[in-house]
C-alpha cells in the first residue's frame, strides 16, 4: 500500500529530477530528451502528454505565484516582466489535468506575437475570473489552474543555471473576488 | 516493541520495492498514453492533421493552443520512412517520439535551413543495411534513427494570428510520410 501510494503521489504531483526553477516557474528540460528520468517517463505515459522536445523548446510550469501561494482561479494574478531569449514564446492556462478552460472569448493563452507590450518591451497579463482591460487571460473562476510558458528556438536548456541571464516574468496574486 | 519496529521496517522496505517497480513498469502498461490516444484518429504511416487544439476536448493534454498540429503515427517494421513537410512563414518544428512518448529528436525550420523539411526515419538495423556509398554520396540526406519500430512524428506550426489558420492548415496538408518500399527489398 505504501509503495502504490507513493507511486500515485509521485506521478500525480509531477515529480521529476533535474528541474530548473526560476521564480514561480519550473522546467524539466531533460524530460524532452531520451535522458528523461523514470518518474517523468511514467508521468507522461500516464497523462498522455507529449513533452516539448528539447530541440524544439522548453516548457516552464507554474502552480504558484512568486510568494509561493497556490494559483487560485477566483483571484486576480498578474504576470509581468520579460521572457528569456527565444524566437517565439507562448503562455497558456490549463486546469490541473492539462485541459483548456472554457471561456466566452475562447482565449487560452497569449503568444509573443499578439501580446500588447509597454514601451520598454515588457508585458503584463492579468489572469482573472472577470474581464479586465489589457491582456486578460480568463480563468472562468476554476479553483486551481496551472500556467505554462513555452520558449521555442531558445538557448535556454539543460545547461541553464538560474540567475540573472534568464529573466522570467513575475507572477503575483492580489485580491480575490 | 522491537518486533513492531521490525514489522514496520519490513513494510516500508516492501513498499519501497513496490513503488520503484511500479514506476519502472508503468510506461509499458499505460493505456492512455499519447500513442494510444492518437491510434483511433490516425492511420498508420500517414500524416493526419489533429482537430484544433483550442477545443476543451483536445485529444492530448497540455497542447499549445497557438499551434496547429499534424501527426504521423509510424510503423517501420516493413521499411524505412520518408517525411517531407513544407514550412510555414512563422515557426515549424518536427518532433519525434518513441512508442511510449519519449522525445528523441526535433528539428525546426531554421535548423533545416530550407523551404522544406525532408528527413528519413529508420531503425538502427535499417540504417546499417544502407549501402555504404549511398550513405556517403548523399551528405545532405538527413537520416534519423528511431529507437523503437513504432512511434509518433509530430509536426507543429505556429498560428501567429487567427486569420493565418487556413494557410497553416494548407501547409500541414502537404506534409507527407511515406514508406520507402524499395529499400525493404534489399
Amino acid at each position: 500500500m505504501i509503495g502504490l501510494g507513493a507511486t500515485w503521489f509521485a506521478l500525480s504531483h509531477g515529480t521529476a529530477f533535474s528541474a530548473i526553477t526560476i521564480g514561480a516557474w519550473t522546467a524539466w528540460p531533460k524530460t524532452g530528451t531520451l535522458d528523461i528520468d523514470p518518474y517523468a517517463r511514467a508521468g507522461i505515459a500516464r497523462s498522455g502528454a507529449l513533452p516539448v522536445s528539447l530541440g524544439d523548446g522548453v516548457a516552464f510550469l507554474s502552480r504558484h505565484d512568486n510568494a509561493g501561494i497556490v494559483l487560485d482561479g477566483r483571484c486576480d494574478a498578474i504576470i509581468s516582466g520579460i521572457t528569456p531569449q527565444a524566437r517565439y514564446w507562448t503562455i497558456t492556462l490549463y486546469d490541473t489535468d492539462g485541459r483548456f478552460v472554457t471561456n466566452s472569448l475562447n482565449r487560452h493563452g497569449f503568444t509573443s506575437h499578439e501580446i500588447a507590450r509597454k514601451s520598454d518591451g515588457s508585458f503584463e497579463i492579468v489572469v482573472a475570473p472577470r474581464a479586465r482591460p489589457g491582456n486578460w487571460l480568463p480563468t472562468s473562476g476554476i479553483e486551481r489552474y496551472v500556467l505554462v510558458l513555452r520558449l521555442y528556438d531558445t538557448p535556454v536548456g539543460v545547461a541553464t543555471r538560474t540567475g540573472r541571464e534568464v529573466p522570467m516574468p513575475a507572477v503575483m496574486q492580489r485580491g480575490c473576488s | 516493541m522491537i518486533r513492531w519496529l521490525l514489522w514496520l521496517l519490513g513494510g516500508v522496505l516492501l513498499g519501497g520495492i513496490v513503488h520503484l517497480s511500479t514506476v519502472l513498469y508503468l510506461p509499458r502498461t499505460a493505456t492512455q498514453d499519447a500513442y494510444s490516444r492518437l491510434t483511433p484518429i490516425t492511420t498508420v504511416n500517414t500524416v493526419v492533421t489533429l482537430p484544433s487544439s483550442s477545443m476543451p476536448t483536445a485529444t492530448l493534454p497540455f497542447m499549445d493552443p497557438a499551434f496547429a498540429t499534424a501527426v504521423c503515427r509510424y510503423d517501420l517494421s516493413l521499411s524505412s520512412l520518408k517525411l517531407t513537410t513544407p514550412i510555414s512563414p512563422a515557426y515549424t518544428s518536427v518532433s519525434f517520439y518513441t512508442r511510449h512518448g519519449l522525445a528523441y529528436y526535433a528539428i525546426n525550420d531554421r535548423a533545416a535551413g530550407r523551404r522544406i523539411i525532408e528527413l528519413e526515419l529508420m531503425t538502427p538495423a535499417q540504417h546499417n543495411q544502407l549501402p555504404e556509398e549511398e550513405d556517403i554520396t548523399a551528405a545532405d540526406r538527413l537520416i534519423i534513427e528511431s529507437p523503437t519500430s513504432t512511434g509518433l512524428i509530430v509536426i507543429r506550426t505556429m498560428v501567429t494570428e487567427t486569420g493565418q489558420l487556413p494557410t497553416v492548415l494548407e501547409i500541414l496538408s502537404q506534409a507527407k510520410c511515406q514508406l520507402q518500399q524499395q529499400q525493404s527489398s534489399k
